[in-house]
């Protein structure tokens, strides 16, 4: 059976569209299956508009941060006080007029800066998800593949730590060691894994179960091959969901910290540091150096929510074509 | 169900000695000893360590843990010897301000997100829903602190109705009482976040129990659709509310926190901001473990809650 074959199969038969019962039928050549699966879930998902829309906002950012300085080059690193606070297209004093969403108080050109801030939220969101994903998922693997006692004493220390206030326990740490992209990330990553650990445990709970799994055991497969070829690429549609929920959370985190006054090093910066000094902004009728970095900040958490939920649809097999 | 609770008891209260030693942990790579705050940088080693040992520093990790969780089992959080207090009698003077900022919060977007959430159920895919749907998504991606400016820029500087700050010759719970207008921008800020996630789940929660057989035989009896909604849907859908509402301290504390810097709003979230730029480790440490103890209780007295409304779980 080719995989064509079989996706016009699952397409047919609705119920069958789950990826566990693709891999039961696919117990032979279960790779095909399981891809054939994936295109099933990407096709629902190039349906679904408001996620392609969330995806679209996302490409949009990232070459609006990265592509958008070299078009658009800035100074970003040397203050220049006598250029600081000029409104959107204001004349500066040294000649020449100010860019079109104006300056910041160090005289840094504010369109500029929010590409280099989203650069640095959106580096910190993609690492400290991965880092999390990471963590979370092997754990989650072993606490599920695991006896009773230790899959409960693994459990229960994840319930210990998510018990721990996140924001708390993340500033009180970043009062010592951040500042840095990799040091933040690294930061919200380790404090952001237990959420996939408990997802993948409970989805290899479950999956241990199920027929196929008890099949292939039958047919003779160690853990290993279990592991491998059965139970991670069934977790995986998870796991995916969750990544973009995990990056939206971390760049919001990263947000929280900038405000706080716990962001990056000076002249670094990233959206929330931004924002540390906006009370004073609107109070001084400064809208350029709030709205538009505010805007982003929202637009982008947005689109990754929204990936995510139509990613989780896409998946869903219960949700498809009624 | 007995049975059941005094295990969860238990588990809470193991949870919590962990919750202890992660944070002790914490405090003891930080600041093994707050000698410095006391004596000063420049204190003679001799003098260190004389004052260490009067005061218990030089004893081994284990036991020093021990002493911290039966002072915590005491309500005794220690000693902020930056601020010459101890940590118990500031929280005392701090949280009444929280409470109140918090907790109205809370009961406001409770009591509003609820009925939203069904209307958006029962007449799901209406422009009504659409719009909704929306704005829950624009608020569930928007930091607190940045709709508190864009309330501040609306109501404080281009109407004028609400002041921008919480002043801060106001010291007490009482004072913030008498003076609502003073707060109804923070606490505006907090209802509206919580709304969109409390509505989210209240919508999907109606959704679910709409499709199920029990409604449609409520239907098929007869039942008017108000009887339907009033007396079937609503008491099912507003279950995993007792959950959610359990499970969302954490979120409450960091939310609080971020609106308390914004107004400036001289209650816990704002203590703790203060005391990361001093430095003062036992404030700090101890919020976090206040922070924690809360968490454990509010999941604690979720799931006792679950059990005693809803008889399926007992099963």
């Amino acid at each position: 059976m080719t995989s064509h074959d079989l996706e016009r199969l699952i397409e047919s038969e609705g119920a069958l569209g789950h990826p566990d019962s693709v891999s039961t039928l696919a117990e032979a050549g279960e790779v095909q299956g399981i891809s054939s699966g994936w295109r099933v879930a990407l096709r629902e998902f190039a349906d679904n508009k408001v996620a392609v829309l969330g995806l679209a906002i996302i490409v949009f950012f990232v070459l609006f941060c990265y592509v958008g300085p070299l078009i658009y080059a800035t100074n970003q690193t040397l203050v220049q006080p006598l250029n600081s606070n000029l409104p959107p297209g204001g004349a500066s004093p040294l000649g020449g007029h100010a860019g079109p969403l104006g300056t910041d108080e160090h005289g840094f050109d504010e369109l500029g800066r929010i590409m280099l801030g989203g650069q640095a939220a959106l580096e910190v969101g993609f690492f400290a998800a991965v880092v999390a994903t990471v963590i979370g998922t092997l754990y989650g693997a072993i606490a599920g593949m695991s006896g009773r006692i230790v899959d409960g004493i693994l459990m229960r220390i994840v319930d210990i730590i998510l018990s721990i206030p996140f924001l708390l326990i993340v500033l009180i740490l970043a009062t010592k060691y951040s500042a840095t992209v990799l040091a933040l990330s690294l930061l919200l990553g380790l404090f952001s894994w237990l959420v996939p650990a408990r997802l993948v445990r409970g989805e290899v709970l479950t999956l241990r179960e199920r027929d196929f799994v008890w099949a292939a055991r039958v047919m003779g497969s160690n853990r290993t091959r279990l592991v491998y070829r059965h139970l991670i690429p069934n977790a995986l549609s998870v796991v995916i969901v969750n990544i973009t929920f995990l990056v939206a959370d971390s760049i919001l985190a990263l947000a929280y910290l900038g405000f706080l006054g716990y962001g990056l090093q000076f002249p670094a910066a990233s959206w929330g540091d931004m924002l540390g000094n906006a009370d004073s902004y609107i109070s001084s009728g400064q809208w350029w150096l709030v709205y538009p970095v505010g805007f982003c900040l929202v637009a982008v958490v947005m689109a990754w929510n929204l990936v995510g939920d139509g990613l989780r649809d896409a998946f869903d097999v219960r949700l498809r074509r009624r | 169900m007995a049975g059941y609770i005094v295990r969860r008891v238990l588990m809470a209260i193991l949870i919590t000695i962990g919750v202890a030693a992660i944070t002790f942990v914490l405090l003891y790579i930080l600041e093994p000893s707050p000698v410095h705050d006391v004596l000063g940088r420049g204190a003679r080693p001799a003098q260190v360590a004389a004052w260490n040992r009067a005061n218990g520093y030089d004893r081994p990790p284990v036991v020093q843990f021990l002493s911290y969780l039966g002072n915590l089992a005491q309500l005794n959080f220690g000693y902020s010897y930056k601020l010459g207090q101890s940590v118990w009698q500031l929280f005392k003077e701090y949280a009444g301000r929280s409470i109140y900022l918090s907790g109205s919060a809370l009961i406001l977007s409770l009591v509003i997100a609820m009925p939203i959430g069904i209307a958006q159920a029962v007449k799901r895919n209406s422009v009504g829903d659409y719009a909704m749907t929306t704005a829950t998504f624009v608020l569930y991606a928007m930091p607190p602190f940045l709709l508190g400016l864009i309330l501040i820029d609306i109501f404080a500087f281009k109407l004028g109705i609400f002041p921008p700050l919480v002043p801060s010759t106001q010291t007490s719970t009482f004072q913030a009482i008498i003076h609502p207008r003073d707060y109804v921008l923070p606490i505006a800020t907090l209802t509206l976040i919580n709304i969109a996630s409390f509505s989210r789940y209240m919508r999907s929660s109606a959704l679910d129990n709409l499709a199920q057989d029990y409604i449609r035989l409520a239907r098929a009896k007869g039942l008017s659709n108000r009887a339907v909604l009033y007396r079937h849907l609503l008491r099912n859908a507003c279950l995993p509310m007792i959950t959610l509402v359990g499970l969302s301290i954490p979120d409450l504390i960091a939310g609080n926190l971020l609106v308390e810097v914004l107004f400036n709003i001289q209650g816990l979230g704002l203590l703790f901001w203060n005391a990361l730029s001093r430095g003062d480790y036992p404030v700090l440490l101890a919020y976090t473990v206040l922070g924690g103890i809360l968490t454990v209780l509010g999941n604690l007295a979720a799931d006792v809650a679950i059990t005693v409304a809803d008889p399926r779980v007992r099963l």
